[in-house]
């Protein structure tokens, strides 16, 4: 074992921890703990653009991105939250540009900005150009100038270092975070590192679908070990489902297409957006769209040969922009659908994409450990956390937005905390937990594969926890998962040695999927109302009066199996009333 | 809508038995050199039967054997499609992605068996199986300063640059640093202390912005004899990039830039 000392650690290589270690590592040490080497984060996958209301093409204000942001988030984001980050875009997006992230440009040599799905001028008159983008590749342009500016300021990385748990202390004053403990992929060998503040920027836990536009390494770990330590977890059950997942495959086709002009089409040729969201259409939000399009297709309006799919007319684009603005989506089409974009419209339909809900934070980074304290010394910042501004649905756009203007709030606050608050002691045998939790893994106590528990866990989230679901559905996704946790109790590893041990790693990964998937059916299942991402078919309303609040999940003990405890948070609310969402 | 449960929609089955196979599978043999330095002397060649559909990724067989017939096969990944750059390897004797190559592009002709072979790519050293030591690849790029170098005063807003100045570097932006360029070339294979081309490709991605003004500086570094002097212009760069950047390409405009100092 192995023991390192830093002011901070961040977890995570993607926007959201890279933006803090540029924040941090400026003004105190600072180490980068990440499981993927920088620059293969899912971040790079992030394709349309960031909004900012830089009303470079037209009119344009952050009050009303705010706006769009809690509309759009059906009412259950945190209003100061979202009133932040629209503020703070503009700044974040200036500072993207003069770290030299390559945008597009307008006439002028302005940043360009194009229409993206739910943000609208004047409080959802119109669609309103105001995503900065970089042709169809923003989150890798992103990503690589984070990364670049990383290397630039000399952030130390631990490459391939996996954490599996943080290392809490009690003083007098409740517990403290003081540390993470890695597992080093290249030897096997357990690392502690002893910090003043940890940053979680681990990003979302989309595997927990089959049919997802997340990466094979996107398993919630970050999520996973905050929950095993009894921390809340906040918002599980909204997941959101992008629209326009290649049909099959789910790979990721940006709503940027939309944005130029592309149109949704059913069997029929019909643009059936106009009849769901008159007003904005084929622009409507993302849970509006994919709910639309999960209609299409139940009603008997599918394309395709089995009708499972619709379709996305980009045909009448023209060549030029699709290879210049949206080129990587025009590639992605042509190797995997053998379809051209230019020519034949696309097959689609919704792919999970994105979890609104994570580790609760304030404003300032500071990860909760009930409604009303933090854990001194604990932050998280990106899909990880919950601080909330998605609320029940997120834009297209606030994602990138997130990483920065939060990831870059919590390197700061982090790093402050730091120069101001001396090492607090480690806990007692810090590494005790993963110790036991490597040597359990490669012990022999079972036989079950690793595969086929994964697989099935997929095949019940996409059948019975996705766009919509039902007391009935969510009752048997329930009775599945926890089955697959008593099987999961008897898994075997084939590779037992040190080096490079990835089944190791995916058994483990595993482990911290099935306690999320859990946690996400049991809050639908509680959440009796519909509302953004959460759609009831048993309860297709929102119903203010009941569910107006976030959720709090509670781990109660220590094993797999253990109750989940359910508690509720209050919403904060500025200047906007909840209002009946159309568009 | 109606609850399916586990075992309507997946296979549930006990080590040792596998997948059933899809409609339309045909069998391949998948050859994958092996070496795991922890615990082999010397590489070895491991061969597979698996059944596959022709839309299959590589990376599906890859995952197919790692998953139902041999746990310890070792490769990185992550995205599965083309974007993170985790996955170049030696596809039949070209760098490519596995995640990004199909099954039906490798068939052989008239129904005949088919035969892929994997390695690791050339020139790093591996650590395991298919997994390769990354550090000398990303030294390299660290080296020429790849990221943006500007000395005069931050604008209030954005700094202006016109759409044919964006256009310029356009290409070279692209890249998602997965090595296949640079372990496919033999200067590199012969002298790994050449730069290797996804460096050169990630310096001219800043010399040719017009925000930029550490040009020289990066120059100078280039023009070491590690640098730019050492390609032979042999193309296998440019064949070998999964984003379709002319590498080959972007290096002689780097060399232009160096003979006649200016970019």
């Amino acid at each position: 074992m192995q023991f390192h000392k830093y002011d901070v650690v961040i977890i995570g290589a993607g926007g959201a921890g890279m933006r803090a270690a540029i924040e941090s590592g400026q003004r105190a040490r600072t180490a980068v703990l990440t499981k993927l080497y920088p620059t293969r984060s899912h971040t790079g996958a992030a394709q349309g653009g960031m909004c900012a209301a830089l009303a470079n093409v037209e009119e344009d204000n952050w009050e009303w991105h705010t706006f769009d942001t809690i509309k759009g988030g059906d009412y259950l984001v945190d209003q100061d939250a979202a009133e932040i980050m629209a503020k703070e875009a503009i700044d974040a997006v200036l500072d993207l540009e003069k770290m030299g992230l390559p945008f597009n440009r307008t006439p002028e040599g302005k940043i360009d900005q194009r229409r993206f799905g739910g943000h609208t001028r004047n409080h959802g008159e119109a669609a309103v150009r105001r995503a900065c983008y970089a042709a169809d590749r923003t989150g890798h342009m992103i990503l690589q100038t984070l990364y670049q500016n990383c290397v630039k300021h000399g952030i130390e990385f631990f490459n391939e270092f996996y954490v599996l748990d943080i290392c809490m202390t009690e003083t007098a004053d409740g517990p403290v975070c003081t540390g993470a403990v890695a597992y080093e992929l290249a030897t096997g060998e357990i690392h502690v590192f002893h910090a003043k503040s940890v940053i979680f920027a681990t990003g979302g836990f989309g595997k927990v679908f089959k049919t997802t536009s997340n990466a094979h390494t996107l398993t919630g770990d970050g999520m996973g070990i905050v929950f095993r330590k009894g921390l809340p977890l906040e918002d599980m059950e909204f997941y959101q489902f992008h629209p326009t997942g290649l049909a099959g495959l789910g790979i990721l086709l940006t709503e940027g297409a939309r944005g130029e002009g592309a149109i949704l089409r059913n069997a029929d040729g019909e643009r059936f957006m106009e009849r769901y969201a008159p007003t904005i259409k084929d622009l409507a939000p993302r849970d509006i769209v994919a709910r639309s399009m999960a209609l299409e297709v139940l009603e008997g309006r599918g394309a395709g040969p089995n009708k499972d799919y619709v379709l996305l007319d980009c045909t009448h684009l023209g060549a030029e922009v699709l290879e210049t603005k949206l080129p990587d989506i025009t590639e992605f089409a042509r190797t995997y659908l053998a379809v051209d974009p230019v020519t034949e419209p696309v097959p689609v339909y919704p792919t999970a994409h994105y979890a609104m809900g994570g580790i609760p934070t304030n404003v300032h980074g500071e990860v909760l450990r009930d409604n009303d304290h933090v854990v001194p010394g604990l932050y998280a910042a990106g899909e990880c956390a919950c601080v909330s501004v998605h609320g029940a649905n997120r834009l297209g756009t606030n994602s990138l937005l997130d990483i920065n203007v939060f990831g870059r709030r919590a390197g700061i606050a982090a790093a402050e905390y730091a120069l101001a608050h001396d090492h607090v002691d480690l806990p007692e045998n810090p590494a005790a937990v993963v110790e036991a939790q490597v040597a359990l893994v490669l012990s022999e106590h079972g036989h079950e594969r690793v595969a086929d528990i994964r697989i099935a866990l997929q095949a019940t989230m996409d059948a019975n926890a996705s766009v919509y679901r039902t007391e009935d559905t969510l009752k048997q996704a329930l009775h599945d998962v926890q089955a697959l946790k008593e099987r999961y109790a008897r898994i075997t590893v084939q590779d037992k040695g040190k080096r490079f041990n990835t089944d190791l790693l995916e058994a483990v990964e595993l482990g911290f999927l099935l306690e999320l998937a859990e946690v996400l059916v049991v809050g639908a299942l509680a959440r009796k109302e519909s509302r953004g991402g959460h759609a009831r078919e048993d309860y297709p309303t929102r119903d203010d009066t009941n569910f107006m609040r976030h959720s709090m999940y509670y781990k109660q003990g220590e094993a797999l199996s253990a109750d989940i405890r359910l508690d509720y948070k209050p919403v904060t609310f500025t200047r906007y009333q909840p209002m009946e969402r159309k568009y | 809508m109606t609850a399916s449960t586990a075992e309507q929609t997946s296979s549930s089955g006990s080590k040792g038995s596998e997948p059933p196979v899809p409609e339309g599978a045909i069998t391949v043999t998948v050859k994958i050199r092996r070496f795991n330095t922890e615990f082999d002397d010397e590489p070895r060649w491991d061969s597979f039967e698996i059944p596959a559909l022709p839309s299959d990724r590589v990376l599906n067989l890859l995952h197919y054997v790692k998953w139902y017939l041999d746990g310890t096969l070792t490769f990185r990944r992550s995205c599965a499609h083309g974007i993170c750059g985790s996955d170049a390897m030696r596809i039949n004797g070209v760098n490519r992605l596995a995640c990004k190559v199909l099954l039906k592009d490798l068939l052989s002709a008239g129904g005949k068996p088919t035969t892929i072979t994997i390695e690791p790519i050339k020139g790093l050293p591996v650590h395991k199986d298919l997994l390769v030591d990354m550090e000398p690849f990303f030294e390299a790029f660290r080296a020429v300063q790849p990221y943006l170098i500007n000395y005069s005063p931050e604008p209030t807003r954005e700094r202006l640059q016109s759409a044919a100045d964006r256009e310029r570097f356009d290409d070279t932006t692209k890249c998602i640093l997965c090595a296949c360029c640079t372990t496919s070339c033999p200067v590199y294979w012969t002298d790994g202390s050449y730069f290797g081309p996804a460096a050169i490709v990630n310096a001219h991605r800043f010399i040719f912005d017009s925000r930029d003004e550490g040009a020289e500086e990066r120059l100078d570094i280039l023009s070491d004899k590690e640098g730019v002097w050492r390609c032979r212009t042999t193309f296998n760069c440019t064949d070998a990039c999964p984003r379709g950047i002319q590498v080959t390409k972007a290096i002689q405009e780097v060399k232009r830039a160096l003979l006649f100092k200016r970019v």
